[in-house]
């Protein structure tokens, strides 16, 4: 069994499908900032099976909750302020995302002109589909690296 | 300001009052001689036309206008690497207005959002083409006097072409259109359409053969299958010659059938079908002049005395 302490102020993303947190982790863009992360992957779930988990000591305004509901708006996330749960946020798929993806389409604007933001607009709510804003392109996952 | 990247960007009452312009600006067109005097088009090809580069140039000149542009991306800064938006916030210094084609999609859109002035999308990759389904949905009002209620067969290259793709976008919008789209398997309408059209309960078939539906059809339209857009040359001859409309398979369809076709031709329409009178090709191209100096018109905003 796996001890890890509690957060003072921060997050805990639960319900992560498992393998997914370290993705996650990337493009929360905690790779790049100073705030102490707990990785927890393949822990046992009742409701999943296995389920990664993401413990993050950070200030509660800095997290990007619309990359989050793009990654999987099926995450639990647990508010944490003085170590206690003060607020579980419900992800909802946003409208637009700005420069967490990349359209993979040879003949989009966006493989040539450089410092383009790439936007992806929710163009079909019902099947979770994001498009290009520029090429109309379906965003379809193709490395590792992407979501 | 207001610009031109989709057809769906003008209502369907917009396309009305353009369409209405355009048909008196067909009837009146020494009276718009001087509507544009002082103001300048620029058009912007990265990639070569001949027949939108000089319809735009020909609209700007018959209102009056001066036109000023490159015609390949060789001839123009962006053979330096500069961007699309950089070169679109130099033009906004030279000109009032924009036409600009680009083999990328979606540069146009990009210039917009970093233009002075108004921009057309003249033919974004394998996009869009908004100013060819104005002058498509102009020809189809003027010849058959609706637009709504007719079967369309789009045949040929369905999933590059983007003529294909504006006209579909732009025709869903009016009432009781059913579409059959007539292709090879590889080249098939891109699913951001068929996704659309199911949303939308609109009626559509995917068919391979032309002989087996031209019967059905009041309106053909007949594209190209364009070189330019494979990656594979294996792939374009294979496909090139899959269609050929010829005056044998004309004669299977119906007496008031259109045909249609944003030109250039190469082969997918015999030259024997050019005597139809359901061949109405090249008076499209026509239209194409009176509609693109109507829409230069309005995205000018000059509203023209035309009393006088």
């Amino acid at each position: 069994m796996l001890n890890i302490g509690k957060i003072e102020e921060g997050f805990v993303l639960d319900h992560i499908q498992a393998g997914k947190s370290l993705s996650i982790y990337k493009h929360l863009g905690l790779d790049k900032n100073a705030d102490t992360v707990a990785i927890i992957k393949n822990a046992k779930s009742a409701k999943m099976g296995r389920k990664d988990i993401l413990k993050v000591e950070c200030d509660i305004n800095t997290l990007d909750l619309d990359v989050l509901a793009f990654i999987d708006h099926n995450i639990t996330v647990n508010v944490i302020k003085d170590g206690e749960i003060v607020d579980k946020k419900e992800l909802v798929l946003p409208k637009e995302i700005r420069n967490v993806i990349k359209c993979h389409n040879p003949r989009c604007i966006t493989s040539i002109e450089q410092g383009l933001p790439h936007i992806f607009v929710l163009a079909d709510e019902e099947n979770e589909v994001y498009r290009c804003r520029y090429c109309e392109e379906k965003y379809a996952p193709k490395a590792e690296s992407d979501i | 300001m207001r610009h031109l990247m989709n057809p769906l960007d003008f209502s369907v009452e917009e396309l009305d009052k353009l369409f209405d312009l355009a048909e008196d600006i067909a009837e009146n067109t020494g009276r718009y001689a001087h509507v544009c005097d002082g103001k300048t088009l620029a058009t912007c090809f990265y990639e070569p036309s001949t027949r939108t580069r000089l319809s735009f140039e020909a609209a700007m000149i018959k209102l009056g206008g001066q036109v000023l542009g490159f015609s390949e991306a060789s001839s123009s800064s962006a053979a330096k690497g500069e961007s699309v938006s950089d070169t679109i916030r130099v033009i906004s210094c030279y000109a009032d207005i924009c036409a600009m084609r680009h083999p990328k999609e979606g540069a146009p859109m990009v210039a917009a959002s970093r233009s002075g002035i108004p921009v057309i999308n003249a033919g974004d990759g394998g996009h869009q083409h908004p100013t060819q389904t104005l002058t498509d949905l102009m020809t189809i009002r003027a010849l058959k006097g609706r637009l709504g209620n007719f079967t369309i067969g789009l045949c040929g290259d369905l999933k590059f072409g983007r003529t294909v793709h504006s006209l579909i976008n732009a025709l869903i919008r009016y009432e009781g259109i059913k579409f059959i789209f007539i292709s090879p398997p590889e080249l098939r309408v891109p699913d951001y359409i068929t996704d659309r059209l199911n949303k939308m309960n609109i009626s559509y078939e995917e068919v391979t053969s032309l002989e087996d539906r031209i019967g059905d059809l009041d309106m053909l339209y007949m594209t190209r299958v364009q070189r330019e857009r494979f990656f594979n040359e294996e792939d374009y001859v294979r496909l090139k010659d899959f269609y050929i409309l010829t005056a044998e398979k004309m004669q299977l369809a119906p007496p008031d059938m259109l045909v249609l076709h944003p030109l250039p031709r190469v082969n997918e329409i015999s030259v024997e079908v050019d005597d139809d009178p359901r061949a109405v090709y090249f008076k499209q191209a026509q239209y194409g002049v009176y509609v693109r100096m109507a829409l230069i018109l309005t995205l000018l905003d000059i509203v023209p005395d035309t009393n006088s």
